[in-house]
């Protein structure tokens, strides 16, 4: 850790003046990456802008039924919330198949947006990382690659976008308020991570901004969901695949589908052409594997990594198959 | 008042003595020492694992906020070698001293050790450290193929094994690999290291399972008389090995703290601890089976492959219970060395025997499966009544009770020997066993208690307890030879200044400490019988030898006198025995050897390639349990280390340039809460007499052992897989065979 300035806001506009001319001014909400990555000697920010006390922290449902979170509402808040529980249960699957308990409880939802990846070359001072370093190379690419994406990767990166939380808001679909100097914008959630290709340590939309909320897309009813993560161990651990689904069923056919996937690419990712194929077919194994064949046409493994393809099959074929049985249960 | 009595104190189910110390924050580990003036010091690390370090940038480092001193080759003091001896008592885990040249031999060796007023400073400046190295190519990081491969440093035959094996109808011939595997003890590595005034002796807090061990070291290192060093280590959050004997950090801090004359406290970063300060080394090993149809094994080879680092050669001794396993007349055990560009490795909970028994337990399993018997039944038919290896009978044995125990709380007997063949929903339910073995080992102690007129009792020892309940242990032989209840015994350890104690270490402390113990205790009560008999006393006149002991006071002639009356009617303050134990010469007529046997069920989802341990039942005989709560704690958490071993636990390094890549919490997967199954625990209560006069074999390591084959062959019943390479990932369930 270098030592660094500290200030603490109280409101939106304070936060983003004590940020102000400072680039490598860093917001701390949890600190559950920043305070890792900043012991690790890997992000050195000059200055940190405490934002725990910014009016951010409330859920509210508006007019039209979205929900709009905070960007301070605690990870466990979120997945506990009524609401998230009764319209968005993906989301709170996925947020509890995150991380420990502990760290859901300091994690916020601006700052799981906001998370670094987990790739050991990142993470490490000394080894070459283009998203770390621009321009000194990807270790990852000849070296220890076993947990690296096998989807959306460039020559540059194969960072995994490391959030389980993000793969449910890339099926539910949302809107990001951010604010900056000259007032708020909005970012679809679809648009914020961006792909590593030639610029890897751009990693999203964020600009001199800070994010406030999150507005859920509005829910989709009946709905089947289901979060399958595989993993290593059996918590406190990063996937090796997940899946998400979201299906609606009519009669024994597909209506509504999602289908997004989290630890196999470099950002939260979403499977359109697997869900137009699912739209309208019956929902069986047959139309599952057809399905995870389709989203996983265009990985591309690396020396370590070649099981995640199999291994993300079989999730999304789980997930599939739960999320219809989630919706037939629900349906009786 | 008169005290309660405590009958029966050995072997009851008894608190810890210094849990309310440990859960309110008063047990002081080393890092909760803080001196007058004193400094931190952090490690640089070498980051590449091969070449010469050409050399250091160290101005932006030194001008940082608080930084007094940068330590590193050219700035730093002359030292010696120690002499790395065990039986000189003076071994230490890494023999090259800090700083010694310019060589890098491992990716983590210090390259500098930055020292400044708080431990921030220190690390901040740490990182604004410069290395320029001269890489060189060769780097080596895995275990060589070949069967001739490192340096033979062992060797074990008996009868003919090749020309059995060669005869044999039935034979196996299998390779098993195991990952390096960390430690990972809750409290990482630390020291504090202090010149005291005026006389300039050494005294050092550390973190080490072996007080004496480090101070010798440390007086030979420093051209110093033992007198003048001590060392400190009232409490430690486990070591599991990795702290027997003294690390580079040790050194270095120590170095420092003389050179500046101001006290340094080191305490590791996780990232260092993993990397610098030992590691369960690679192995791979060969077993080669010989039987006969009916099962009877006729032939065993077991042939080694560990690593050791460039700059030690710590030998992780795989064989080491092979040749007493089972009844067979033809056994050979090889073992080979191979160094690599890794940090040193060292003892690791059941070292060598645990990855050994991964290796011979999976490969009696295979056995049973390729002459269709059952895995249990094969171990009943080569049951070792006798110690092959040395001829002699066991003290004491009961592994066959252990294996028919434990199956028949398993439900063993409603296994479907199938491949796959029990089901529940998705999952497909895997069966497998494997016994456990671990040596019952000894080592000389010295112990001191003082009976004090308050009525209170101090029991001194300087080995230390680890986290396994050491103090209690003591408290507890106390209470029994003198009845003064648990609550009113002190207990001292951790401390060179004491009476010389033991290594924690091999699963020796109980067998060692507690004799000494009960030595000291009743040369204190002959002591304070002698008192009470001398005139003035509450006995004048009487035989010493008549009086009794009874609840805290002595008895005689329908008279009883307390501890405390006694010394206070003599204007004693105390009485003070010594006492000292050591092996005797009863390895002449016997073999000590403990055995147990787990039982694993696990889980196999075939749709999401996941495998998950369901339940372990385990039956151990460790002899007599002193404390059962603890002993029974140490197995359970042996069986935890046991899963991670089979399931998750490996440091990878990378293999471009063996740079160790996972060296954190998060990428070095133990086992989580969320992993551990029911666990089922049975301690069989055959007091081993022969060994001491508690009867205790000691526990801790033999837990481990076993519990890795049998998961990975209730892997194989699940799956019909048979790996061979631990840690069981997914990618090698997933791969074609």
């Amino acid at each position: 850790m270098r030592p660094f300035a500290f200030a603490r806001a109280d409101s939106v506009e304070r936060a983003l003046e004590c940020r102000r001319g400072e680039p490598t001014g860093a917001f701390v909400a949890g600190g559950t990456t920043l305070l890792d990555l900043v012991k690790l000697d890997v992000m050195r920010p000059a200055r940190v802008i405490d934002i725990n006390a910014l009016p951010l922290k409330d859920v509210e449902r508006l007019h039209d039924d979205r929900l709009r979170i905070g960007a301070l509402v605690t990870n466990t808040d979120l997945a506990y919330h009524p609401d998230v529980l009764a319209d968005h249960p993906l989301l709170s699957q996925a947020i509890l198949a995150g991380a420990s308990s502990q760290v859901r409880n300091m994690a916020t939802v601006g700052g799981n947006l906001m998370q670094r990846t987990r790739c050991p070359y990142f993470r490490d001072p000394t080894a070459a990382c283009n998203k770390r370093e621009p321009g000194s190379g990807c270790d990852a690419l000849t070296g220890v690659n076993r947990m690296h994406a096998v989807l959306g990767g460039s020559d540059r990166c194969v960072a995994v976008h490391p959030s389980d939380m993000c793969v449910a808001l890339a099926a539910i679909g949302a809107t990001l308020s951010l604010q900056g100097p000259n007032g708020e914008r909005e970012v679809d959630v679809a648009d914020f991570h961006r792909l590593p290709g030639a610029t890897p340590h751009l990693e999203h939309e964020l600009g001199d901004e800070l994010i406030v909320a999150v507005t859920l897309a509005p829910p989709l009813k009946p709905l089947g969901a289901a979060y399958v993560k595989l993993r290593d161990r059996a918590s406190y651990e990063f996937a090796l695949a997940s899946a998400g689904a979201m299906l609606s069923l009519d009669e024994d056919l597909i209506g509504e589908q999602r289908l997004p996937l989290g630890g196999v690419a470099t950002k939260p990712w979403r499977c359109h052409a697997a869900e137009a194929l699912l739209a309208g077919k019956r929902a069986d194994t047959a139309a599952f594997e057809e399905a995870a064949d389709l989203a996983l046409a265009d990985a591309a493994p690396l020396a370590h990594n070649a099981f995640k393809i199999p291994l993300a099959r079989q999730a999304i074929v789980r997930a599939l198959r739960d999320a219809a049985r989630a919706h037939r249960e629900d349906d009786t | 008042m008169s005290p309660t009595p405590e009958p029966h104190v050995v072997g009851r189910r008894t608190p810890r003595i210094d849990g309310e110390d440990k859960l309110t924050g008063r047990a002081d580990y080393t890092v909760d020492h803080r001196l007058e003036g004193m400094l931190h010091g952090y490690p640089v690390p070498a980051s590449i694992a091969h070449g010469t370090l050409e050399s250091l940038t160290l101005d932006a480092a030194r001008a940082m906020p608080g930084v007094v001193d940068i330590l590193h080759h050219g700035h730093f003091p002359d030292l010696h070698r120690s002499p790395n001896s065990m039986r000189q008592g003076d071994a230490v885990s890494e023999v090259r001293l800090p700083f010694e040249d310019d060589r890098i031999h491992y990716h983590g060796q210090y390259i500098a050790l930055v020292v400044a007023e708080t431990l921030e400073q220190a690390r901040a400046a740490a990182f604004r450290v410069e290395a320029r190295y001269h890489r060189e190519a060769g780097v080596v990081t895995g275990l060589a193929t070949g069967d001739d491969e490192g340096e033979a440093v062992r060797h074990y035959t008996r009868g003919e094994p090749e020309l059995a094996f060669g005869l044999a109808p039935v034979i196996l011939d299998r390779t098993y690999t195991m990952a390096p595997e960390s430690h990972v003890p809750l409290e990482p590595h630390a020291t504090l290291a202090e010149w005291r005034e005026p006389d300039r002796r050494l005294v050092v807090h550390e973190s080490t399972q072996g007080v004496f061990y480090q101070r010798n070291a440390l007086a030979r290192i420093f051209d110093l008389p033992i007198e003048r060093v001590e060392v400190i280590s009232h409490y430690i959050g486990s070591g599991f090995g990795n702290k027997l004997f003294m690390w580079p950090h040790a050194v270095a801090t120590a170095a420092a703290a003389r050179l500046l004359g101001r006290p340094v406290r080191t305490v590791l970063p996780r990232q260092l601890d993993m990397m610098t300060t030992g590691h369960r080394p690679a192995s791979r090993q060969r077993i080669r089976l010989g039987a006969e149809r009916d099962g009877s094994l006729v032939s065993i080879q077991h042939d080694s492959l560990t690593a050791t680092s460039m700059v030690d050669r710590y030998i992780d001794a795989c064989g080491g219970a092979t040749p007493s396993a089972y009844a067979c007349d033809s056994v050979a055990v090889h073992q080979r060395l191979q160094r690599v560009h890794h940090g040193t490795p060292c003892p690791m909970r059941a070292p060598g025997e645990a990855s050994g028994l991964f290796a011979l337990e999976s490969a009696i399993d295979e056995l049973a499966v390729a002459l269709d018997m059952d895995p249990l039944a094969l171990r009943l038919k080569n049951y070792a009544d006798q110690d092959p290896r040395s001829g002699l009978p066991w003290s004491s044995k009961h592994l066959d009770r252990c294996l028919e125990g434990a199956a028949e709380r398993f439900g063993w007997a409603t296994r479907d020997p199938g491949i796959g063949a029990m089901r529940d929903g998705d999952e497909i339910i895997g069966q497998g066993m494997a016994a456990a073995t671990w040596f019952a080992g000894r080592q000389p102690c010295a112990a001191r208690v003082t009976l004090r007129a308050d009525g209170s009792v101090l029991a001194a020892c300087g080995t230390q307890d680890i986290g396994t309940g050491t103090y209690t242990i003591v408290a507890q032989t106390v209470a029994e030879l003198t009845g003064v209840p648990m609550a009113r015994i002190e207990v001292r350890l951790g401390d060179t200044e004491l009476p010389a104690g033991p290594l924690s270490g091999g699963s020796m402390t109980t067998a060692s400490t507690l004799p000494a113990v009960a030595a000291a205790t009743r040369d204190a009560l002959a002591a304070l019988k002698a008192e009470a008999t001398r005139a003035g006393g509450d006995f004048a006149g009487l035989d010493p030898a008549s009086l009794a002991v009874e609840a805290g006071a002595l008895v005689a002639d329908g008279r009883r006198a307390d501890f405390a009356e006694i010394l206070a009617r003599l204007g004693r303050s105390d009485v003070t025995g010594e006492g000292s134990a050591a092996p005797g010469d009863e390895r002449r007529e016997y073999s000590f050897r403990s055995f147990g046997a787990h039982f694993v069920e696990v889980r196999w989802d075939p749709g999401i390639s996941r495998l998950r341990v369901a339940r372990v039942v385990s039956h151990i005989d460790i002899g007599r349990a002193i404390n059962p709560v603890a002993a029974r704690n140490q197995v359970e958490g042996a069986i935890v280390m046991g899963l991670g071993m089979a399931l998750l636990e490996g440091l990878v390094h990378d293999p471009r340039d063996a740079r160790l890549v996972n060296a954190n919490l998060a990428d070095y997967r133990i086992p989580v809460h969320a992993d551990v199954p029911e666990i089922d625990v049975e301690l069989l209560d055959y007091p081993d007499y022969r060994f001491n006069e508690f009867g205790a074999r000691g526990v801790g390591e033999i837990g481990l052992t076993g519990v890795a084959p049998a998961i990975a062959n209730a892997v194989y019943h699940a799956t019909g897989r048979r790996l061979r390479d631990l840690p069981i990932t997914v990618e090698k369930l997933l791969a074609p065979d």
